[in-house]
């Protein structure tokens, strides 16, 4: 057996540390081994994105991605993205137009869609539909999930969103 | 998943001295490589993760060419303005491969790689005249993107090698280039069929000076269509010049019936893109912008 490794990382802004092996991903850890279980495992092999979190500000499928590449990153996940009990545009944007049912994509989503605003802040539908595409829902026939992109965009923009967070 | 060993060298040396005992897997962005490993389909002692070495995340363009490092992934390269400009046809596949998750992690030395028939770069990389730089115990080799992989899931390295870098060409003047699969979805599908052209005009940008067309997904490798290609040197830029050209990519298909689309609607579609791609690597010689499809 492989032995565990120390892997120091940054995750929605706290140094952790935690002892992996090399053949556990970081979907695995997340849920495991730090109790972070907003993101989900889905198809794990890259297909559905409900496993998405930010890699350095970038998105990625954390069951794509081996715990021990974590060392020196810094992660976001779903955890890391309301302020203490104070959702971002993001999030009560996705709850005020119902895009969600089971709910199980929606951390992948959400997170999905933190990276596309980051990138992009007023996205055309045809832009939310390709950087989205990504991620699988079988409840809500993606209309309702671009219409929450949009009004998250547009919430921040007009600066109306929750501003002030503690990350 | 099965277990295995991780190494992270930060050094060429580092990684082919690793390469050089037991089993081991190369992995850049892994995307391919840990799906891969945790079906069964590989059973590394050692993964090898090369993504700290600096040689393999080379990113330079100048008036010499491009050198793409092995590691760099996908959002890199289509985000790279001299890319989208000069090599847009390697742009234009990175922009397809998988998702955006996939793009922050999956590179073009990957793909190549993992030799897939379906692979997306890979025909872009063949049309732009790339040269795979390959390291190993006794030094550098240099092989044409064509010759690199060769067969499903195979390619041409030694298991103690390593693919550091694509090098490409210069762009020409009056060239263009651009790369289109056929899936049934919008997007994060697997080509059906995939295209590649880059092409030369001349000074008029009326007639072909030269042309390289590379064909995905109907062969077990992708494939370089020589005939194709050389039948549009010196010919005038018209609806025949190109039908003949995708007509002499069509005689070369080889494509197999499967769950995506059968062998004849494949050569089919290798016409039909062929076509397409042509005219819109045209349009791209003539500085004409227009834009890219998804």
């Amino acid at each position: 057996m492989a032995k565990k490794r120390v892997v120091t990382t940054k995750i929605n802004g706290d140094t952790v540390e935690f002892l992996c092996e090399p053949r556990q991903t970081l979907l695995e850890v997340l849920r495991n081994t730090l109790d972070l279980t907003g993101a989900k495992e889905g198809c794990s092999n890259g297909n559905c994105g409900a496993c998405t979190v930010l890699m350095n500000g970038r998105p990625v499928d954390s069951c794509l991605v081996l715990g021990v590449e974590a060392e020196g990153a810094e992660i976001k996940t779903i955890e890391g993205v309301a302020c203490g009990t104070h959702l971002d545009e993001v999030q009560s944007a996705f709850l005020e137009n119902a895009a969600l049912q089971c709910g199980i994509c929606t951390p992948g989503f959400i997170m999905q869609t933190e990276a596309l605003l980051a990138e992009n802040a007023s996205p055309t539908e045809e832009q939310i539909r390709f950087y989205l595409a990504g991620n699988l829902c079988r409840c809500t026939g993606y209309d309702k999930i671009v219409q929450a992109v949009q009004s998250a965009a547009t919430k921040r923009q007009s600066g109306c969103g929750t501003t002030a967070c503690c990350h | 998943m099965r277990d295995f060993e991780y190494e992270a060298p930060t050094s060429l040396g580092g990684a082919l001295a690793v390469l050089s005992k037991g089993t081991a897997k190369t992995m850049a962005g892994g995307t391919d490589l840990i799906d891969q490993v945790r079906m069964g389909r590989h059973a590394p002692d050692v993964i090898v993760d090369i993504k700290k070495i600096p040689e393999l995340n080379v990113l330079q363009h100048d008036a010499s060419g491009l050198r793409l490092g092995a590691a760099v992934p996908c959002y890199k390269i289509y985000g790279h303005c001299g890319i989208v400009s000069d090599y847009s046809a390697l742009a234009d596949s990175c922009r397809i491969i998988g998702g955006i998750q996939i793009q922050s992690r999956a590179s073009v030395g990957g793909n190549m790689c993992n030799a897939g028939p379906a692979a997306d770069s890979t025909p872009a990389v063949i049309a732009l005249g790339g040269v795979c730089v390959i390291a190993g115990p006794k030094g550098t080799r240099e092989l044409p993107a064509e010759a690199f992989c060769v067969g499903p899931g195979k390619n041409a390295l030694q298991p103690d090698e390593l693919l550091v870098e694509i090098k490409f060409p210069a762009r020409a003047a009056h060239s263009g280039s651009h790369y289109r699969r056929f899936i049934p979805r919008n997007e994060m599908d697997i080509a059906v069929v995939g295209v590649a052209a880059s092409v030369v005009l001349d000074d008029s940008g009326q007639k072909f000076v030269s042309a390289r067309i590379a064909l995905g997904a109907v062969a077990p490798t992708p494939l370089l269509a020589q005939a194709a290609s050389e039948s549009l040197a010196g010919q005038p830029v018209n609806e025949s010049s190109i039908a003949k050209a995708a007509e002499l990519a069509r005689s070369i298909a080889k494509p197999i019936d499967d769950m995506r689309g059968t062998a004849e609607y494949r050569v089919h579609l290798v016409g039909v893109l062929t076509q397409r791609v042509i005219t819109a690597a045209v349009a791209r010689a003539r500085g004409e912008n227009i834009g890219h499809a998804h």
